[in-house]
């Protein structure tokens, strides 16, 4: 062979959510703490393939990004009727911990963004004792909205056209335009209202508003980064939802948007690596 | 600068053709004088500085020159970089019938940050 052969992993595992069989796609790279990613709204794992092939972090984590049931690789789950698809907080978060037994993890580092972000905060409000540390990436207790979501599915216009038209400007100006193209091209092959049933969690259903000053950061360490170009989860919206967490670690990332893990890889690096090391750290004085 | 729009379109084969399906007359530019803008067939066939009495049109997106004018900066500030996010924080105001931009949202994005391009050269 002499093609280059990237060291990403893909398999399938079976994990039960609300009593349904899942067929979940994931993706791992590298040893030693697990790292779970969590993808945004209306895309998939893709978005970490930088992360994942990193060897500066691959030789202290144990990568895994998986696709949400419906997203990617992950088909709905057996027995789905056809029913409008919408993700609630309970099952967003029984996804994750599913998956995370189902995979024996133990206690992992999850790292989400937007959505995922959102989650990861729910994570540590319920749930902090399963996890060794939580990222969030665009992440607020609740951001306002700024489109109509019923544009989102509809017989009359494109939805993969308009999902990722939408989001384009939530890249920032200095993103390279590869990474720009790839980051959207998960938008334009979202399943019908699929984006629009993850915004259903977003807007409606994880309003988190008066329930992050439970965040405990010294049972499990939380740390916050958002993009100085997101307009959707702004960083004066983590600020504010940092302010009411003790211990809670912010960083407002530059020349970045709601997409640093795969709008700007390099970029995005720069802020990650810090987080990475300070948990492998708090990892290794743990052990001792 | 909007006088100078179907130049800078013309220009750009790609984008005249992902618009090739858009037929629409619309109101751009500063809130408090616009430009009465019509595209057929992806191409930008008229631009008349209003107002123009009685003259209809479909969408109207607006915002104030100064605006205009950092939207046109080849790196423009947070927030100022995108239409939506200038509609989100009330800089820009989006109004009328939506449905053909919304259908060319990602065309209208482009078509109006074209002078950007003219800024960076």
């Amino acid at each position: 062979m002499t093609g280059l052969i990237e060291p990403i992993v893909g398999r399938y595992v079976h994990v039960t959510v609300e009593g349904a069989v899942n067929r979940i796609y994931f993706e791992e790279n590298g040893t030693g703490i697990p790292l779970v990613c969590l993808h945004t709204a209306g895309s998939d794992a893709r978005q970490w393939r930088h992360l994942l092939t990193d060897a500066s972090f691959t030789r202290n984590f144990r990568i895994i990004a998986f696709d949400m049931p419906w997203h990617g690789k992950s088909n709905p789950p057996e027995g789905w009727n056809g029913d409008d698809y919408r993700l609630t907080t309970a099952r967003y978060t029984e996804t994750i911990r599913a998956f995370c037994r189902a995979l024996s993890l133990d206690r992992p580092v999850v790292m989400g963004c937007s959505i995922g972000g959102r989650i990861v905060l729910n994570l540590a409000i319920d749930h902090a004792p399963e996890f060794r540390a939580l990222i969030g990436l665009e992440a607020a207790d609740f951001q306002a909205p700024w489109y109509d979501t019923e544009w989102l599915n509809r017989p009359d216009v494109h939805g993969g056209e308009i999902c990722a038209a939408l989001v384009s400007g939530l890249i920032a100006p200095q993103s390279p335009d590869a990474a720009r193209s790839e980051t959207l091209w998960g938008y334009k092959q979202g399943g019908p209202g699929v984006f629009k049933g993850d915004l259903y969690f977003y807007r409606v259903d994880g309003d988190l508003r008066g329930r992050v000053a439970a965040i405990d950061t010294s049972r499990c360490p939380l740390f916050l980064l958002t993009g100085e170009y997101d307009f959707s989860c702004k960083p004066a919206d983590t600020l504010r939802t940092a302010a009411s967490i003790a211990g809670a670690e912010v960083v407002v990332m530059e020349q970045l948007g709601h997409f640093p893990m795969s709008e700007n890889p390099e970029q995005f690096r720069r802020y990650i690596a810090p987080v990475l090391d300070r948990i492998v750290q708090q990892n290794v004085a743990f052990a001792k | 600068m909007f006088e100078r729009l179907p130049m800078l379109l013309d220009a750009d084969a790609a984008l005249v053709e992902r618009g090739r399906r858009l037929n629409v007359d619309c109101l751009l530019g500063p809130k408090d004088q616009p430009f009465h803008v019509s595209f057929a067939a992806g191409r930008i066939v008229n631009v008349t500085l209003g107002p123009l009495l009685m003259r209809s049109w479909c969408f109207s997106y607006r915002m104030s020159a100064a605006t205009w004018i950092e939207f046109w900066k080849p790196v423009p500030r947070p927030g100022c970089h995108d239409l939506l996010a200038l509609t989100k924080s009330g800089e820009a105001v989006l109004e009328g019938e939506l449905f053909p931009f919304m259908t060319h949202l990602q065309y209208f994005k482009d078509v109006l940050a074209l002078p950007r391009r003219v800024r960076a050269q």
